[in-house]
């Protein structure tokens, strides 16, 4: 499966900060066919660092799509019977408006003039794409991890839209714990000197910044267990330490490559802004209680959480769904077994890929 | 109402997947109703209840491989622990709640049986019966825990841990004022009412507030 991104291009878009951009372009990728009665099509959302490439062989590059263990023929997200859409969020860089998109203005990157945007907005702008193809509903709106936050946000803001969501090992609101370690990565990029308060991009990107929040990031994704059996203590191409600051153990290496290898692909303004959507997402917000965000519609919602997930961790889907269930929402929740930590959702898609197919299936025959 | 007429009249109970308790409960539950499963396995019974009498379903099941199992059949099942899992329903949200042959292994028979005449129209509950003439005699002949064709299981690793007869049920159910509509006892696949704490290995009542 061979997979071209494509770009689609709006007027306006109206922010809950209260500006608004205008234009904006939105980068998305879609899978399968929509069929003619237009009941098949399903809207993954990509975290943090994702992009629209979630699923087969990139045109461009030749990369699998970050989500392709899910998404491909015969697998969960069958394109053979359903017409699969994945869009980057506003405020990324990988085609949608962001950041270091030419603000028109002043015909430079926007960099810090970028508005703060939210998990909402992202949402919104996702709806407008999904309407200029054509999509009047949507089967699913699924994701994990920040895709899981905007599965729950499509939900609550438009469950005439949304028969089913699926959020995966996702939360409808960052704890103190996911806001500091977000914190962290913002202030590694900040205090990097070649940040320059976001006007970098003429110059040197703020690479050691970004290295280091991917670094905390990644560890974050992992569990104990997971880097014990990945890494241990094992030493990097010597047998013994080097007694100096080089790297000594697997673990270093792999947190710095990983890091390095970031920098390449994304930037560092991108990672401020969308993490801070992320800590400003609160689905409770404006509707009072949690379980008012979900008292119209009737969206079936399956969530599924993993045991190893420390940085999701299963108690706040829990909490999600104890909501739904006290507005009587048809809905299903299972913990599913991974020692991969947060990660599982990409990596360990076994037992996920089940019961997603399952519930999809049963979603499409019931109500499509 | 046909339904239990028809119950009543045949000798005899055929099986739902293989069990005599869920065509029992298969002819209670009302078409069309919003039906709760507690502890409801993979969903098999939901899925029957579906499929033949068009309930909505919902299910709670604690095992993680058997919800997956049955969320992958399409039935909405959630993961959790019955003794504390109905705390979020609001009052009357189900016609039916059903509790098949688990009454025996919750922590707190009673506050489960409240929840579930809370939260439901309507509660069904299955148990095995302890009064059984098998259990006495296997007690009596052989002075140790209890081991019959219903409770299988050695002492030490039974899941059972509030053992109670019809007998039992009934005094609970005229303690705490609750109406019983109906109540079925079989032995095999015979349906019958004498010496019912005697003769039938398995009760199923239907209960209402």
């Amino acid at each position: 499966m061979i997979a071209e991104t494509r770009t689609a291009c709006f007027d306006s878009l109206t922010l809950d900060c209260g500006e608004a951009l205008a234009p904006v372009e939105v980068a998305y990728e879609t899978y399968g066919q929509l069929n003619s009665a237009r009941s098949n099509a399903i809207c993954v959302c990509h975290a943090l660092t994702g992009d629209a490439h979630a699923a087969g062989i990139s045109h461009a590059d030749g990369k699998p799509g970050w989500w392709d263990s899910m998404i491909g023929p015969g697998k969960a997200f069958d394109t053979d019977k359903y017409f699969v859409i994945c869009s980057n969020v506003l405020g990324g860089c990988r085609g949608t408006t962001g950041p270091s998109s030419t603000n028109p203005a002043t015909g430079k990157p926007y960099a810090m003039a970028f508005p703060v945007i939210t998990i909402p907005d992202m949402v919104r702008l996702q709806k407008m794409l999904i309407e200029r193809l054509g999509i009047e509903r949507l089967l699913a709106v699924t994701g994990g991890s920040m895709g899981g936050m905007q599965a729950l946000q499509w939900a609550a803001a438009y469950p005439e839209t949304v028969v089913s969501a699926i959020p995966i090992a996702t939360t409808a609101r960052h704890s103190a714990q996911q806001i500091a370690f977000n914190e962290v990565g913002r202030q590694a990029i900040m205090a990097d000197l070649d940040w320059n308060d976001g006007n970098y991009y003429d110059s040197n990107p703020p690479a050691r910044g970004l290295a280091v929040a991917r670094m905390v990031g990644h560890i974050t994704y992992m569990s104990d267990e997971s880097m014990r059996e990945k890494f241990g203590r094992r030493l990097r191409d010597k047998e013994t330490f080097g007694f100096d600051f080089s790297v000594d153990f697997e673990v270093e290496s792999y947190l710095r490559y990983r890091g390095t290898q970031f920098v390449s692909r994304f930037d560092a303004n991108s990672y401020l802004y969308i993490t801070k959507a992320m800590d400003y997402f609160d689905l409770a917000n404006g509707a009072g209680s949690l379980a008012n965000a979900f008292r119209s519609g009737n969206t079936r919602y399956l969530a599924i959480s993993f045991t190893s997930d420390w940085l999701y961790p299963s108690y706040q889907l829990v909490e999600v769904v104890q909501a739904l269930r006290s507005m009587n929402r048809d809905v299903a929740y299972c913990e599913l077994p991974s020692n991969y930590g947060h990660d599982a959702f990409l990596v360990d898609v076994g037992e996920q890929t089940e019961v997603v197919r399952g519930f999809l299936a049963a979603t499409f025959k019931a109500r499509a | 109402m046909p339904a239990s007429a028809e119950t009543r009249r045949k000798p005899f109970v055929r099986d739902i997947l293989g069990r005599s308790d869920y065509a029992i409960i298969g002819e209670l539950v009302e078409p069309d109703a919003r039906v709760l499963d507690l502890g409801c396995g993979e969903g098999e019974l939901l899925q029957w209840l579906a499929e033949n009498k068009h309930v909505e379903g919902r299910g709670i099941e604690i095992d993680g491989p058997k919800v997956q199992r049955a969320i992958a059949r399409g039935v909405s099942v959630y993961q959790g622990d019955i003794d504390e899992g109905l705390s979020g329903f609001p009052d009357a949200s189900f016609d039916y709640i059903i509790l098949s042959q688990t009454l025996q292994e919750t922590r707190r028979p009673l506050a489960v049986l409240e929840e579930m005449l809370r939260v439901g129209r309507h509660a069904i509950v299955a148990f095995p019966n302890f009064g059984h003439w098998s259990v006495r005699l296997s007690m009596l002949w052989q002075g140790r825990a209890p081991r019959t064709k219903c409770f299988p299981h050695e002492w030490y690793n039974s899941p059972n841990i509030h053992f109670l007869t019809i007998r039992d049920f009934e005094a609970l159910a005229r303690d705490q004022h609750w109406t019983v509509d109906r109540k079925i006892f079989t032995s095999g696949h015979r349906v019958g009412t004498f010496l019912a704490n005697l003769m039938a290995e398995t009760a199923v009542f239907l209960v209402r507030r």
